[in-house]
């Protein structure tokens, strides 16, 4: 495989806070190859946020703190000044953010805010701005482009909104995308819109992009890996088939367990992961899952801190942070429900895997 | 746009009617005789008499409204019970006076205001930040006619630097007034600007910690561009409006202060009509006031909609 545009090694946030240091991104490393897709999933709070904003420093500091390294385009950017930041963000990696009612800037019209980045960082003229932004509203779905550019963002809907947001991440034509819950506050219909067109834009513009989200049916619908965040750190991550397929992380096959199964002759009770994620102010010094877990042998986990080790032999790249196995049948059980998921993201409801998270 | 337009004067003249008839009522209300007052020590039964004749006194109080209301619309406010002259120029004297501290103590204002709120907002949680909160403090608890004579005690008595009280043309000696204008103002832009700097300093926060602001930044573009069009643009329009109110609000505590500094203004007319039962100023000044207050809110109603492109009227 050619070099990853995107490297993170062993990052880490911490915010400082009245009650302590909350310790919210625990050693994250990944690579993201041109083209790729890589899901984070996990509930809110998990840190899948913070660890994508921190790849370009988009986060309060102080009170946030960040450790560890970022490569992109042979450049380390948590050591790099905010001035040479500023040149990244916008530019070389595009950010979608999760609600098109509040993305936007109310006061200024679309087309000014699609240009601004644009113009500052590829100094086009405010014409040849104009222009490249009706083919970018054309590319993203936007019919009357050109008559568009001057309305204002309450003249559109919230999927149109959303929309303009995707155009303003890909006007610079960035080499990575960070979509942050980018179809959450969105209907199906229009969701599984977005979601093809993001995965149209990859195949013709190489993009890799960052997909950020805890609706497990969009990530079947869209991703090439998949990595499960918990409390701050990567519990689990494969490539999506083997993930959907084999899970091997207690909280993969809670989450993937608690989606509702469509067309199950018997509907039964959802499955859910019963208590609430750890303090990130006091992280348990094992691993940070093991109150929950129902499929720990003995006490290893509560003062060890399992690694993320290979989950098989395959070489495959699937790896898990757990010292345990869960039992085949339970894992074939999660699959099993996981498998309705696999249908396109708008077959499936999203509502209840985020339901089933018990905490928002 | 102009239906919106027509519909708010129409709106706004009602609601002078409206004073007018508390205004009217009020006057009635308030004991004492203003032919006794007005004719003091030369008091006989006969002139009595004759001069509440002359004024329309001796007519039932309806009567008396519904001339006096169709004085109003014609411009004619009526007729000084003591000074014999008439109302409408005894209080156009006045205005430019009342304006122009009006004006100037919104200028000081402001110039507290912004400066500080801003940089408040922007250095949260920082000393700056809490000096600037607590001095608004202060400010905003004292009343006005206190800091009027610490100024007047300061300024004009141990230093010297500047005239206590009176009023001066610009037009006459522009550098007088300003010498005049001064501590009036500062009086009244002070409290004002307290005001205004802690709501300036929360509406820019809440500005700064928008959604849209976080994009801004993830576009790449440079701080001081992203504060200008995406936080103070946006934090502009409830400043705005509360500008506007303040600027009402100025209004009614002008008095005080133009009590404290002799300043020949609306304010010290309506005072003086009060102390003197002149009712037909007292009145006319009260009506003008009314009057400025409903077309400042006008105005400010119409810029809105210009700096808020969700607002249209139609």
């Amino acid at each position: 495989m050619s070099d990853p545009v995107l490297s993170v090694r062993d990052l880490h946030v911490r915010f400082g806070s009245k009650r302590g240091v909350a310790h919210v991104v625990r050693g994250v490393s990944y690579d993201l190859h041109a083209g790729e897709t890589l899901a984070l999933v996990g509930e809110s709070g998990s840190g899948k946020s913070v660890s994508t904003l921190a790849l370009t420093k988009l986060i309060p500091m102080p009170p946030g703190r960040i450790d560890g390294e970022v490569h992109f385009g042979g450049r380390e950017l948590v050591a790099m000044s905010e001035a040479e930041l500023r040149s990244i963000r916008g530019n070389d990696i595009g950010f979608v953010f999760q609600d098109p009612m509040t993305s936007l800037n109310p006061v200024h019209p679309i087309g000014r805010q699609l240009t601004e980045g644009m113009r500052h960082h590829l100094g086009l003229s405010a014409s040849a701005a104009r222009d490249r932004a009706v083919e970018l509203l054309s590319l993203v779905g936007i019919p009357d482009a050109a008559n568009r550019l001057d309305a204002y963002p309450h003249q559109f809907s919230g999927g149109m909104r959303q929309r303009v947001v995707i155009a303003i991440g890909l006007s610079c034509e960035p080499k990575v995308l960070i979509a942050d819950e980018a179809t959450t506050a969105l209907d199906v219909t229009t969701q599984a819109q977005i979601v093809d067109l993001v995965e149209r834009l990859q195949e013709e513009l190489g993009l890799a992009v960052v997909w950020i989200t805890h609706d497990l049916g969009v990530v079947a619908g869209i991703a090439d890996r998949v990595m499960v965040m918990y409390a701050g750190e990567i519990v689990e991550e494969a490539d999506v088939d083997d993930l959907y397929g084999s899970p091997r992380h207690p909280y993969t096959v809670g989450l993937l367990g608690s989606l509702p199964v469509l067309g199950a002759d018997e509907p039964g009770e959802l499955t859910t992961i019963h208590g609430l994620p750890p303090d990130p102010t006091a992280m348990p010094p094992g691993c940070a899952f093991h109150p929950r877990c129902e499929f720990r042998d003995d006490d290893r986990c509560r003062d060890e801190h399992p690694p993320l080790r290979d989950a098989d032999d395959a070489g495959d790249g699937h790896r898990v942070r757990s010292f345990y196995e869960v039992p085949a049948d339970v894992r074939e059980a999660a699959s099993t429900s996981s498998q309705v998921a696999e249908a396109p993201p708008n077959a499936g409801d999203p509502l209840p895997a985020e339901a089933s998270e018990g905490d928002r | 746009m102009t239906g919106y337009v027509v519909r708010r004067v129409a709106q706004s003249l009602l609601a002078l009617l409206g004073v007018s008839v508390v205004v009217f009522s009020l006057m009635h209300l308030v004991p004492g005789d203003p032919v006794r007052t007005a004719l003091g020590t030369r008091f006989d039964q006969e002139a009595y008499e004759a001069l509440r004749a002359r004024a329309g006194l001796d007519r039932p109080v309806l009567v008396q409204y519904a001339q006096w209301l169709g004085g109003v619309l014609t411009g004619d406010l009526g007729v000084s019970f003591r000074s014999g002259r008439s109302v409408s120029d005894v209080i156009m004297a006045r205005v430019p006076a009342t304006a122009l501290l009006a004006g100037a103590s919104l200028l000081v204002a402001l110039a507290i205001a912004l400066p500080a709120g801003i940089v408040s907002a922007i250095r949260q949680g920082k000393p700056i930040d809490y000096v600037a909160t607590a001095l608004s403090q202060i400010g905003v608890s004292i009343p006005d006619f206190w800091y009027g004579i610490m100024l007047i005690l300061v300024f004009s008595l141990w230093l010297g630097w500047l005239p206590p009280s009176g009023y001066v043309s610009p037009l006459e000696d522009p550098t007088e007034f300003l010498r005049r204008v001064t501590m009036p103002a500062v009086t009244i832009g002070v409290v004002t600007g307290a005001i205004l700097t802690r709501f300036t300093r929360s509406s820019v926060l809440e500005s700064l910690n928008a959604e849209h602001v976080r994009l801004a930044r993830a576009k790449g573009l440079p701080e001081g561009r992203i504060l200008r069009e995406h936080v103070l643009r946006n934090a502009w329009i409830p400043i705005v409006t509360v500008t506007g109110l303040q600027l009402a609000t100025l209004l009614g505590g002008i008095v005080v202060v133009e009590v404290v500094f002799a300043w020949p203004g609306l304010g010290r007319l309506a005072l003086d009509a009060v102390v003197n039962r002149d009712y037909p100023v007292m009145q006319g000044a009260v009506l003008v006031i009314a009057a400025a207050f409903l077309v400042i809110n006008l105005l400010v109603d119409l810029l809105y909609a210009r700096l808020d492109p969700r607002i249209s009227y139609s």
